[in-house]
């Protein structure tokens, strides 16, 4: 048996780097605080890979053959009841494991990628000190032995990204961002709460082991108690799932993560498109042997993310600012991941759906992190987030544009790279279950590899726009996180993920289905086909299709009108027909019996303040005159 | 001393000093008065006491104690109602109870 108690560093370390810098950040140079931040981030980088070492291949397996679901950590934090307690620590298991990973190595990317790209901003040491505490929590987050320290980590994971949205918090449209970011998860946390209070209500438990167990209470309690049709407990994993998709941005909450690219770039890359937007996969996953005894709310899940991924996709195709081309991306590939747990079995090759989502989750966090650092190294050059104010960059940037095109690859699904094998494995899991959702995935398929170089030949080919001053390759530190994260994007598709996390813990084979690969290959190579078409050269042929498809067009250039949609819910319905009325009767009735209550006692003592008139004589008349009254009243009370 | 007078005359003229007293305290409007009005009704309670504990309990003294406790008290609420009064005089050059009506509301 290995001690991995040493696990608990890899949350304190950032967490120390979190308070040094952010309490005494201003008085370092900025340069200390980036090396502090990032030398923090690469040994508990090292950490993890120690971790994910001794875990995968030293630990003995279990009994059965698979892996452990080991408690490295445990205290008690708040004992509710003998049966009830909420406990922090850290649990390992597969999934958490590979989130280590997957967490700290983008994390340490983005770190050493900000040194060179917030050179001399303000705030420096600010940036530094919330990267930190964002990385404590979304660490916290995954590793958490119980559902209420995941909530906990959860919030804070919202906090961090809130705060580094409104990084540039003197710009209008970056607070707003980060307040709309910040109010539309924390609504969808609402739904997560709901769901743990129902889950721990009816199970008694928060812990993740006994929740997830094959003897779990959540298989026995709270299936007899029905409501609107489905079983208590199907309502708490939809709830539960509510949290998910706000975080994950899947819709129709997803209206906060275009928004969110006000942050600075590495922010986007680190926070919006590697690991926190992937928390909602995360969750379900964690709550995976639940979920399979729910179908229904399962169902939902793979139709949600069904769906967000063609939506998303067909917005991606439209947009000019390239950040939120990728965001809208990431909508699209977390979509993806939430269809493959939807429809995925358990245990055995039936869980396929269940490790491609994570494998996909892995191999999207590089080539997305990549793509979002290429584009702020694109953004740094050309001081544009536009895609119509770039053209010909390739020859001034060649290792952006290098590493960029294998993110495209990546993302586009063309093998070798890492895409390719984990939506391969996506496209099988969906062929197995449902023929609908498997043809709306295979459709994203070719959209994606389109939209992806769209934006490349963009921004890189074409003729080359005018540019006020000469652009130029970024410094080290930034083409080496780039450098590091497209190998990264070539080679981590071939790490056998199906022998290291499974739904159940138990290695399975997994052989490429070439019936499902080779048109899925085909589709993305007409995706990219039409994209070189359309987009190498500048022609007018963009121009016509547009026009030719006008209404839909529009439609998809203003996202749908989602964002109108919730105004007009907000503002119109909810402001006016439930917070006006509210508003009305706080001010007139709440308040208006309380200055009611004022007024009577301020008018009254305006009444009788003459009495007390100052007059000595007065005063002692009244108090003779009462004294004669009682004497009085006394004697003839006591002579009969 | 007063063997054979009753104690009913005691009575009556305690209690005509009594009201003598409150009625000189409610409506004369020279502080220094209004004193001695209080003084009157120490002074008829003197009387009760000692009419009291002569008549109804010879072999006691009770009565004649707290008579002259009460002159005493009286005599030291006395010094402070002066100093009071003559504070105030310094001050407002007026000692009518009626025009020193600064503690009202």
């Amino acid at each position: 048996m290995i001690d991995f108690s040493f696990t608990v560093w890899i949350l304190l370390i950032p967490l120390v780097v979190f308070v040094l810098v952010g309490l005494f950040g201003n008085r370092f140079k900025p340069i200390v605080s980036g090396v502090i931040g990032t030398s923090g981030l690469f040994v508990i980088w090292v950490l993890s890979l120690f971790t994910a070492y001794k875990y995968f291949f030293v630990l003995e397996k279990a009994a059965d053959g698979s892996f452990q679901k080991l408690l490295a950590v445990n205290t008690v934090w708040l004992n509710l009841t003998d049966k009830l307690h909420v406990d922090l620590g850290v649990l390992l298991d597969p999934i958490s494991v590979m989130m280590l990973i997957v967490i700290t190595t983008v994390s340490f990317m983005a770190h050493l990628y900000s040194i060179g790209y917030m050179h001399g901003e303000k705030g420096f040491s600010r940036f530094f000190a919330t990267l930190s505490l964002f990385s404590f929590s979304m660490l916290g987050l995954v590793v958490a032995t119980n559902i209420f320290q995941m909530y906990i980590f959860w919030e804070l994971v919202g906090v961090s990204s809130y705060l580094l949205i409104g990084f540039y918090y003197t710009r209008d449209s970056a607070v707003a961002a980060s307040k709309k970011a910040f109010i539309v998860t924390r609504f969808a946390d609402l739904g997560f709460l709901i769901g743990i209070l129902i889950l721990s209500y009816t199970t008694g438990t928060f812990d993740f082991i006994t929740l997830t167990s094959s003897n779990s209470p959540a298989f026995s309690s709270g299936q007899g108690i029905w409501f609107l049709g489905m079983s208590t407990m199907t309502w708490s994993m939809i709830f539960i799932f509510m949290g998910g998709a706000g975080k994950s941005a899947m819709f129709p909450l997803h209206i906060w993560l275009p928004d969110a690219m006000e942050g600075p770039t590495p922010v986007s890359a680190l926070i919006h498109a590697a690991t926190m937007v992937v928390a909602g996969v995360y969750l379900v996953a964690r709550m995976f042997p639940i979920y399979i005894h729910e179908p229904a709310a399962l169902d939902i899940v793979a139709w949600v993310g069904a769906f967000t991924s063609l939506f998303a996709a067909v917005i991606a195709c439209t947009q000019l600012d390239i950040k939120r081309v990728l965001a809208y991306s990431t909508m699209s590939q977390i979509g993806y991941m939430m269809l493959a747990l939807g429809v995925s079995g358990y245990g055995g090759h039936n869980g396929l759906g269940y490790m491609a989502s994570m494998f996909h989750l892995f191999t999207h966090a590089f080539f997305k992190a990549l793509l979002f650092l290429g584009a702020g190294a694109i953004i740094h050059a050309v001081h544009s987030n536009y895609m119509n104010e770039m053209g010909g960059l390739r020859k001034y940037l060649p290792i952006t544009h290098l590493t960029f095109l294998i993110a495209c690859l990546a993302i586009a699904g063309i093998p070798p790279f890492a895409g390719f094998f984990s939506k391969d494995e996506i496209l099988v899991a969906a062929f197995h279950h449902n023929k609908a959702l498997f043809t709306i995935e295979y459709i994203v398929a070719g959209l994606t590899a389109f939209y992806m170089f769209r934006l490349y030949y963009s921004v890189f080919w074409r003729k080359e726009v005018h540019y006020h001053h000469t652009p130029h390759e970024a410094p080290a530190t930034m083409t080496i996180p780039l450098i590091f994260l497209a190998l990264g994007s070539v080679f981590t598709g071939f790490i056998p993920f199906s022998k290291l996390v499974t739904s159940d813990g138990l290695p399975f084979e997994i052989h490429t289905e070439w019936m499902v690969a080779i048109p899925s290959i085909l589709v993305a190579v007409v995706g990219i086909a039409i994209a070189t078409f359309l987009y190498r050269k500048d022609n007018n042929m963009p121009q016509r299709i547009t026009t030719a498809l006008g209404g839909f067009y529009t439609a998809a250039f203003h996202k749908f009108y989602i964002d109108e949609v919730y105004l007009f819910i907000t503002k119109k319905i909810i402001f006016n027909y439930i917070s006006r009325p509210i508003a009305w009767f706080d001010r007139h009735i709440v308040d208006g019996t309380m200055n009611g209550v004022a007024f009577v006692t301020n008018e009254a003592s305006d009444r009788i303040k003459k009495l007390q008139s100052g007059q000595l004589q007065q005063y002692a008349l009244v108090f003779v005159s009462g004294t004669v009254f009682l004497a009085l009243l006394f004697i003839y009370l006591w002579t009969n | 001393m007063f063997e054979g007078v009753p104690l009913t005359w005691f009575l009556i003229t305690g209690t005509i000093m009594f009201f003598v007293g409150v009625y000189g305290f409610l409506v004369r409007k020279n502080l220094i008065t209004i004193l001695m009005s209080i003084e009157l009704i120490l002074n008829s309670v003197n009387i009760n006491f000692v009419a009291f504990n002569k008549i109804l309990y010879p072999d006691h003294l009770e009565g004649m104690f707290f008579t002259i406790f009460i002159i005493a008290v009286a005599a030291a609420e006395a010094s402070v109602a002066i100093a009071i009064i003559i504070n105030i005089y310094r001050r407002l050059v007026n000692i009518d109870v009626e025009k020193i009506n600064e503690m009202k509301y």
